[in-house]
Formats: C-alpha cells, structure tokens, sequence
C-alpha cells in the first residue's frame, strides 16, 4: 500500500527556476528509496515537498493519504512531526548539548510550554538516550554537540529525527560531508533502523556504488523529472550515463569503501 | 625570497599595457563622492561660523577656567575630602538609573528582536510594525526622551530611567536583530521540519547561537547608558549627572571639578570591567 504519493508535483522558484516539472511517485509503507541525480536536478527539492518546507506550486504531496501540501498551521506540525528529516550538515545546534539536540526532534509532540522550558516529560528524555544509544553513541549525551567528528555529528542528527517516532525519514545527502568509511556506517545505520521499525525513507544521493548498495529502490532525476525508476539491479552503469547525461566518473562519481 | 624559488621571468611591456583598468563610471562616481563631502564640509564650516582663531584665543580662558575647577593643590585633600561623602548617593544613582533602564530595556527588546527579524517574524506585517516601532525609539536620542520625560513625570530618577528604558530597546533590538539574522539557517530549518512551535524554534535552534554575542552587547549599552545616565541628569532626570547641575548653577567649579573627576574614574572602571568581561565572553 501506497505512504507517500507525489501527484503532478511541479515546483516554480520565485526566481523563476522551475526545480520540479511535474513528478509522480508512489512510495510503498517502509521502502528505501534513493534519489540519484546531479545537483541541480531537483533532488533536494524534491524531498522538501515531502514536509512542505517547499510548497509546491502545482500538484500535491500525500503522506498516509493526507494532503501534506494543504496543510497550515497545527495541521501541517501535526504531519511534520511524523517525518524525520536529516541533512548535509547536520543542521545541528552546535553550541547546545547533543541530549538537547536530540529532544529537540521531540517539540513537535509536546506542549510548547514543556518544550520553551525544556521541562521534557520524563519518557522523552529516556527516550532521547535510547535514540543515541540505537546510533551507537550514548556516552555522547552531555558533550557538546560541536566537539563531535563530522560521523558523529550525523548521528545525532539521526537520533533527533529517530526521537521523532518518525513514519517518514528524510534524508538529504546524509553523507556529502563525510569521509567514505564513515559514509558507509552512516549509511548502514540509517538502512538498518529504517528496516527496523519501518520507516518509510527518502535519500538523496549522489554516489552511484552507495546508491546500488543501500536502495531497495533507485528514483534517477535530470532536470526536474525523473528520467529512472526501478531496482539496484536495473540501474546499471549506463541507466546512470542516462541519468547524469554524462559518461560515468568514478572519481566524483563513486564513493569506494 | 625563498632561494630555492626559480627565477621568474620578467613582466613584458605588453602585458604591464594590457593591466585593466577601473571602468570609468566607478571612478568618476568615488571622485564625485569626495567632491559632495568636501562641499559639505566647507558649507557647515560656514553656516556654524566655526573659527579655529577663536580656538586659540579662547585657549587663554579655557586655562582660567579649569584653574578654577581644581582648588589648589594644598587645598585638595581637605575641599575635595569634605565634599566627596556627599557624591556617593547621586553616584550610586546614576549607576542604578543606568542599571534599571538596560535590564528593563533588554526585557521589552527581546520579543521586539524575534519580531523585527526576517528569518523569526511571525508575518511580513508584525515585522514591518515592529520594526517602523523600533526606528522611532531609535530615532529619537536619550537627552531628547529625558527632557519629554521629566516634565511629564517628575524630577528625578523615574523619567531617568524610563528615559534610558526607551533609548536601550532601540539599540538592543537593532544590534540583536541583526545577529539574529545572521545565525545558521540550518538548525532553524531542522526544527521547523520536526514540527515545532515558533517559540520552540527560536529557543532551541536561534537563542544559543546568539546568546553570548547577546551578552556583550546588553554589557555594550550598560556601558552606554552609564555615560547618558549622567548627562540626562543635567536636564533633571536624577543621579550624578542632576548634581554636577546644581553646583554649576551655584558657580561652585572646585565640587565641579571633584564631579568631573569622579565620573570619569567611575565609567572608567565601569568600561574597563564591561570590556573584560566582553572579551571572555566571544
């Protein structure tokens, strides 16, 4: 059964850029999809339909058949709090505290007062410890979140999404910042809580050989459609030459192990 | 030079011709800004009758007068001893109309920064009146608040403090919304893609990166207002700065000169600290 539905998804910018052209994808309950393309493909964008904190300008997004790009207000941090998002860099704040980090993906659940006063239920700080202790870094709790190494910093990040009791994970290039070993545990981790509890997941790629590996599914966007949809198996060096519209480079192109 | 560096080969007439050169429009427009403020220069140098002779023919005066401000040198322990006790009151005035007028001023500043700033305004019309809000209070200068206030209330610390009150959240809320503004958009965005609350956004993902750059600057206006909170007071707005009116009024220089002396040594000490402590804070 279908989670997230994209129907004639088209997203103009301001500056008249058209980012999406009109994109629809249906994305089955607990599926790990990866989205390849060049930058400027649409990518990011994308994935940023799927919580609205890119309004498309035609068409809509549904999560569990609720209408994600009509939502406002209380409705749409309803929907968003349900959807863990992680990202590039990190997105973390760097002088607060890694615990503090991680219940932050809590505020969309809990009254505001609770959340303004860091007056946290005391469920939700044991839970925020489990989180670090699934990404594998719960003696980090009280550290500084910028004294961390770029790995651990994205755990964190997938720790505060986790905290979230996320249906949905988001995940925009969760390893551009990262150096290949640390890349594939990042990646593994992700792939093995989504399985997990499964979480239906979205992640923007780059990196063919990483692509191959982790997808249950390959979605190949050029120019704001997506030009390849079908399985690791299916997407083979020359579906990507199609893909990226240029001969495959395995230096920028592969992320190697 | 480094001596293992090759020699380099000599720049060629041709490419020293071929350096490009500024376009003209960018010249001509810095060369006609110089003119404007020269012009400008020279009109108010008229219009005020400002007269570098009568700098130095006044000179003569001026050493008449400071003569005058500190008793002789025999005299000083015992004038200015006697008089000193008396200073310690309108002092420590000063000192909590300055304190008073920057913590009331930084709490009214605070919701004012969230609002006035693009990436934590509520909506474009809250911002626009939260920040046309801000540009009065900062357009109008804290003498100016003190001299609409004291008529209105009374003589004394009130207005004083209500002046400075005023006068804090203009600077407060503009260096702050500023800082706000230029925090990392991307815990914000992390936040507001979890579903959490304006308020939540902003003490989470904006209040730690500005916090301490926030302190120094509420440090930064204490500083400011310590010095405006004696000159307000010239106008009856209370503290030292009311005192020093008095005894000028009475033409007693030798209690003026002790004043002069005192305020300096105060905000000296009062700046000294407020630096130090800014500089452990960034």
């Amino acid at each position: 059964m279908s989670h997230i539905e994209f129907r004639d998804v088209e997203v103009t910018y301001k500056t008249g850029l058209k980012a999406l052209k009109g994109i629809n994808l249906t994305i089955p309950r607990g599926q790990f999809l990866v989205v390849v393309g060049l930058s400027g493909a649409g990518k990011s964008t994308l994935i940023r339909t799927v919580n609205n904190l890119v309004v498309p300008s035609a068409g809509n997004v549904l999560v569990d058949d609720v209408d994600v790009t009509a939502a406002r207000g209380r409705k749409l941090r309803q929907v968003r709090s349900d959807i863990g998002m992680i990202f590039q860099t990190f997105n973390l704040v760097k002088r607060s505290g890694v615990l503090r980090n991680v219940l932050a993906g809590r505020l969309g659940d809990v009254p505001a007062w609770r959340g303004v006063l860091g007056a946290f239920p005391r469920e939700d700080i044991a839970y925020a410890h489990e989180c670090l202790g699934r990404v594998g870094i719960p003696e980090k709790a009280f550290v500084r979140a910028d004294a961390l190494s770029g790995g651990q910093q994205q755990r964190v990040g997938i720790a505060r999404a986790l905290a979230q009791k996320p249906s949905v994970m988001l995940a925009d290039e969760p390893v551009a910042s990262l150096d290949p070993p640390t890349s594939h545990s990042v990646m593994s981790d992700l792939k093995r809580i989504a399985r997990e509890d499964g979480i239906t997941t979205i992640v923007n790629l780059h990196f063919i050989d990483m692509a191959r590996e982790y997808a249950d599914r390959i979605v190949g966007m050029r120019d704001g459609l997506v030009v390849f949809d079908g399985t690791p198996n299916e997407a083979t060096d020359k579906a990507f030459e199609d893909i990226y519209g240029r001969p495959i480079d395995r230096e920028k192109d592969m992320r190697g192990a | 030079m480094a001596p293992d560096r090759p020699p380099q080969p000599p720049v060629s007439a041709g490419a020293v011709a071929a350096v490009p050169t500024p376009p003209l429009a960018g010249r001509l427009k810095g060369m006609l800004a110089l003119l404007i403020v020269g012009a400008i220069v020279v009109l108010a140098y008229r219009q005020t009758s400002f007269d570098l002779e009568a700098l130095f023919t006044g000179a003569a005066d001026f050493w008449r007068f400071f003569g005058r401000l500190v008793p002789p040198f025999s005299e000083v322990g015992s004038d200015w001893g006697a008089y000193l006790p008396e200073l310690v009151g309108p002092l420590i005035e000063t000192l909590q109309i300055a304190y008073v007028g920057t913590f009331f001023g930084t709490l009214l500043a605070m919701p004012l920064i969230f609002l006035a700033s693009a990436n934590t305004a509520n909506d474009p019309v809250t911002m626009w009146i939260a920040r046309t809000l801000l540009t009065v209070l900062r357009s109008i200068p804290d003498l100016l608040w003190a001299a609409i206030l004291v008529p209105i209330l009374v003589v004394g610390p009130l207005p004083g403090a209500l002046a400075l009150t005023l006068f804090s959240i203009g600077i407060l809320a503009k260096l702050g919304s500023e800082t706000v503004e230029s925090a990392d958009p991307g815990p914000l965005e992390a936040l507001r893609a979890a579903g959490a609350g304006r308020t939540a956004t902003i003490v989470y993902a904006v209040v730690p990166q500005v916090a301490a750059t926030m302190v120094s600057y509420i440090l930064y206006v204490f500083e400011i207002n310590v010095r405006a909170s004696v000159i307000i007071g010239l106008v009856g707005a209370g503290g030292i700065g009311f005192t020093l009116q008095t005894r000028l009024n009475f033409f007693d220089y030798t209690g003026v000169g002790l004043i002069i002396v005192v305020i300096f040594a105060v905000v000296l000490i009062i700046d000294s600290i407020s630096v130090w402590a800014r500089s452990k804070l960034i």
